[in-house]
């Protein structure tokens, strides 16, 4: 059996930010992720958990062609990528796409929804305009909302409804590999409900592979098939999802795990029984 | 005994396409040492009834309540004089953005001596003893210096532990903690909610936690109220909401947890709402 190319792999990745020094502060470089391996196969999900300042988010952009990594090699479908050296072309682009976390800010308030959605085909297709309508109003339909929304403005959506909005613009150029960060943090729980179908519905049917960046562990034990947990730019536990979830082996893993608030009955009754002895004693 | 009633509140804002009420007939109640948790999504008005009873609402709200008494004073019949002598002192409150809710010229150390100062007249060396005091039981690290730091050189975390230093600073008796945790990372959730519990403990204060955060309700609440679109759906005492939730709209929230999804889907609200309406 041949071994199958992963849809993306990272080797060693590293990214350094220098901050510039004044007259008074010298000059330093920041390594915001040091040396990360990764590799997800088509289908699947690779769940990025960490906190703020984490390296996360600086991971996302990496693996989303926008910043160049400062060490290491990127490939996609099994080719290596560096777009320090070489722009993009609008093939490498139709592939990996990105959303962002707040939908509010990563849409254009004076840009209709139809010109959302048909703008990466006028950059990187030359696709007739009737098509691109076409095309849009198709997306639409996909991701949960009517053709009848292709003229209207982002404000006049929910957050839910925005962050389709951008799943859909993501989702035009048949990209295989969909970078998600934070997708559904900003949103109120019965929406993020409502959008993880979403994505789930759409990693079925188009055979999409996600990269999914996430704080919230309930969100990630729902949605990942592999978890790589990052903390000051290292990856410090990496593994399939059960593996992770049943037995986290790094101790930073152990107190994410700990922090993250419990809604489980047995919990409550024992929280709630303390909590009365504790007012007897007092008493 | 209860320290703060609230029987039919309601709130209307008047806008442009007319009135919109925000909050509509919400009865509620928190006792002496009590945490109550009022839990509802966006646009459920969990934060506009209790920004109408701190009196924060802009002149377009609206507000009208059958009765508004803390302990045993009517809030409605008070003169402007009589309720700020209540609000900043006996009730006070905390917010969600940390950051944003200091001044950003001022350090966080003439931030809480201000309150002090204004409250409780205290000055000197008997503001900064009483400043210093605070940051210590709000578990800030180094609090001399940090006395004489300003708010964006410390983190979310620390300058959300200075808002509870200053909210606690006149030993209020009501503490609303309007989504304290939402901007902050879970384990620094973990510690601040931890400190809210302790302090809530420690001087036996009331203490109205506003949350759209299940889990934070899990890890806090005696009792809680379930909130949808400016109406109440539910209250309940924490243990029998989660074991045996009586609204349609908790049964949804609860089980739009990706943690208790059972199968490939999440069930979500309309789910719920359309298999009441098919009832």
């Amino acid at each position: 059996m041949t071994p199958v190319t992963p849809v993306v792999e990272g080797r060693a990745i590293v990214r350094d930010y220098h901050v510039p020094g004044s007259m008074l502060r010298r000059a330093k470089t920041v390594r915001a992720v040091k040396g990360i391996d990764f590799s997800v196969q088509r289908g699947k999900t690779l769940a990025i958990v960490g906190e703020s300042g984490s390296g996360k988010s600086t991971l996302a952009r990496i693996i989303a062609l926008i910043d160049a990594p400062s060490e290491g090699e990127l490939l996609i479908d099994g080719q290596r990528v560096d777009i320090a050296a070489s722009r993009p072309g609008p093939e490498l682009r139709s592939k990996v796409q990105m959303v962002f976390q707040n939908p509010y800010g990563s849409l254009n308030p004076r840009q209709k929804i139809g010109d959302v959605l048909t703008e990466p085909l006028v950059i990187n297709t030359d696709v007739p305009a009737a098509e691109r309508r076409d095309r849009a109003r198709a997306m639409l339909q996909k991701v949960g909302l009517m053709p009848e929304h292709y003229n209207r403005y982002p404000h006049m959506f929910s957050g839910g409804q925005r962050q389709r909005i951008a799943i859909a613009r993501a989702l035009m150029l048949n990209p295989s590999l969909l970078v998600l960060d934070e997708p559904v943090s900003a949103l109120d729980l019965s929406v993020q409900a409502q959008v993880l179908n979403l994505l789930a519905d759409l990693q079925d049917e188009m055979g999409l592979t996600y990269v999914f960046v996430s704080h919230d562990l309930s969100v990630v034990r729902y949605i990942a098939d592999e978890v790589m947990v990052i903390s000051e730019g290292e990856a410090v536990e990496q593994g399939p999802r059960e593996a992770i979830f049943a037995n986290p082996t790094h101790p930073y893993t152990r107190q994410l795990f700990a922090a993250t608030p419990v809604t489980d009955v047995d919990a409550i009754r024992a929280r709630v029984a303390r909590r009365k002895a504790a007012r007897q004693a007092v008493a | 005994m209860s320290l703060l009633t609230i029987r039919n509140l309601t709130v209307r804002f008047a806008t442009a396409t007319g009135s919109f009420t925000a909050v509509d007939g919400v009865d509620l109640s928190v006792d002496r040492g009590e945490v109550l948790a009022i839990v509802g999504e966006s646009g459920s008005g969990k934060s506009v009834s209790m920004l109408a009873v701190m009196g924060l609402l802009p002149d377009t709200a609206t507000v009208t309540a059958d009765e508004m008494t803390y302990d045993g004073q009517d809030m409605l019949a008070m003169s402007d004089a009589q309720r700020r002598r209540l609000i900043g002192r006996e009730i006070t409150m905390i917010f969600q953005e940390p950051v944003a809710s200091l001044n950003p010229s001022f350090t966080v150390g003439f931030q809480i001596e201000e309150v002090l100062r204004f409250n409780l007249g205290l000055s000197g060396k008997a503001a900064r003893d009483r400043a210093l005091e605070l940051f210590r039981a709000v578990g800030i690290p180094q609090p001399e210096e940090k006395l004489k730091a300003y708010p964006h050189q410390m983190s979310g975390g620390q300058c959300q532990r200075v808002m509870i230093a200053i909210a606690i600073a006149s030993n209020p008796r009501l503490l609303i903690a309007d989504e304290p945790t939402t901007a902050l990372d879970v384990t620094i959730q973990k510690q601040i909610l931890d400190l809210l519990m302790s302090l809530q403990e420690d001087y036996g204060m009331g203490l109205i936690l506003i949350t759209h955060d299940m889990g934070v309700v899990a890890e806090t609440a005696d009792r809680v109220v379930v909130q949808y679109k400016g109406r109440k759906m539910e209250e309940a005492e924490v243990l029998d909401l989660f074991e045996n939730p009586q609204s349609p709209y908790t049964r949804a929230l609860l089980s739009a947890l990706p943690e208790h999804a059972t199968g490939d889907r999440l069930p979500t609200v309309s789910d719920f709402f359309t298999e009441e309406a098919a009832r």
